[in-house]
């Protein structure tokens, strides 16, 4: 028992990072970072040990992050989810003359899988989501972190299924563009 | 469907991957795949970014 407890407090600068990048907000992600590990706590038996424990909490940490995000629905933080959802800002990774063919052609990524063993490449991923608009953060950890089907997810945020492909798109979009300028232009210097 | 443009098949490779598309979609997409290296790699990009997000929670 005592080892499932260090074992759950041991992660809670994961959940604070997750937590965090979901809701932009440095108290709110501590709420729901305390009141994730204390539901473990308290429900530790109900742990069956068939998944890690790190995977354990990020689904009470889901539970938790959704009711604020239902209380929050109305306030501002709110208010550019629609303009996230919008697709033609995405038009300029096109080039329209061209037969909207790339504008900036991807580029091929050396040795990809190695570098997920790397603790700087997984910083770098924290910098590019960080650097994500809030809406389109939270939506990708929800469905990349999360796991949550994209139904569940439009319930949730009550968007149509329209509406997530873009956000999701975006985020896919821009995330990779920030990993391949920061990370894998400069493949050569990281070994 | 109509020949694919790389702006359109980079939008169902993003959706494919929470969605299954329909059988009009895949075909064309992999029409367009088979002679498209940017997109390929696009695709691949996506894939790693999934991987990449598994090992963030593991």
């Amino acid at each position: 028992m005592a080892d499932l407890v260090s074992a759950i407090n041991a992660q809670r600068g994961y959940l604070m990072r997750v937590a965090q990048l979901q809701l932009r907000d440095r108290d709110l992600a501590e709420d729901v970072v305390q009141e994730t590990l204390l539901a473990a706590l308290e429900g530790e038996a109900k742990f069956a040990g068939k998944s890690s424990v790190k995977t354990w909490l990020t689904g009470i940490l889901k539970h938790k992050i959704i009711d604020v995000i239902r209380k929050r629905q109305r306030e501002p933080a709110m208010s550019t989810l629609m303009q996230e959802a919008e697709i033609d800002d995405l038009d300029v990774f096109f080039n329209e003359n061209d037969k909207d063919h790339w504008e900036s052609k991807p580029a091929e990524w050396r040795n990809p899988e190695r570098d997920l063993e790397q603790r700087q490449f997984l910083e770098m991923m924290d910098f590019c989501l960080e650097k994500l608009p809030p809406n389109t953060a939270r939506v990708f950890l929800f469905r990349e972190v999360m796991e949550l089907e994209s139904d569940e997810i439009c319930q949730e945020l009550k968007i149509t299924a329209t509406n997530l492909w873009v956000i999701l798109y975006r985020a896919r979009m821009l995330l990779r563009k920030c990993l391949e300028q920061n990370w894998f232009a400069g493949a050569s210097a990281h070994g | 469907m109509l020949k694919l443009s790389c702006k359109e098949a980079s939008r169902l490779i993003s959706q494919s991957m929470d969605q299954k598309l329909t059988l009009a979609q895949r075909a064309a997409l992999r029409v367009h795949l088979s002679a498209c290296d940017a997109c390929t790699r696009f695709g691949a990009h996506l894939q790693h970014l999934r991987a990449a997000m598994r090992k963030y929670r593991e």
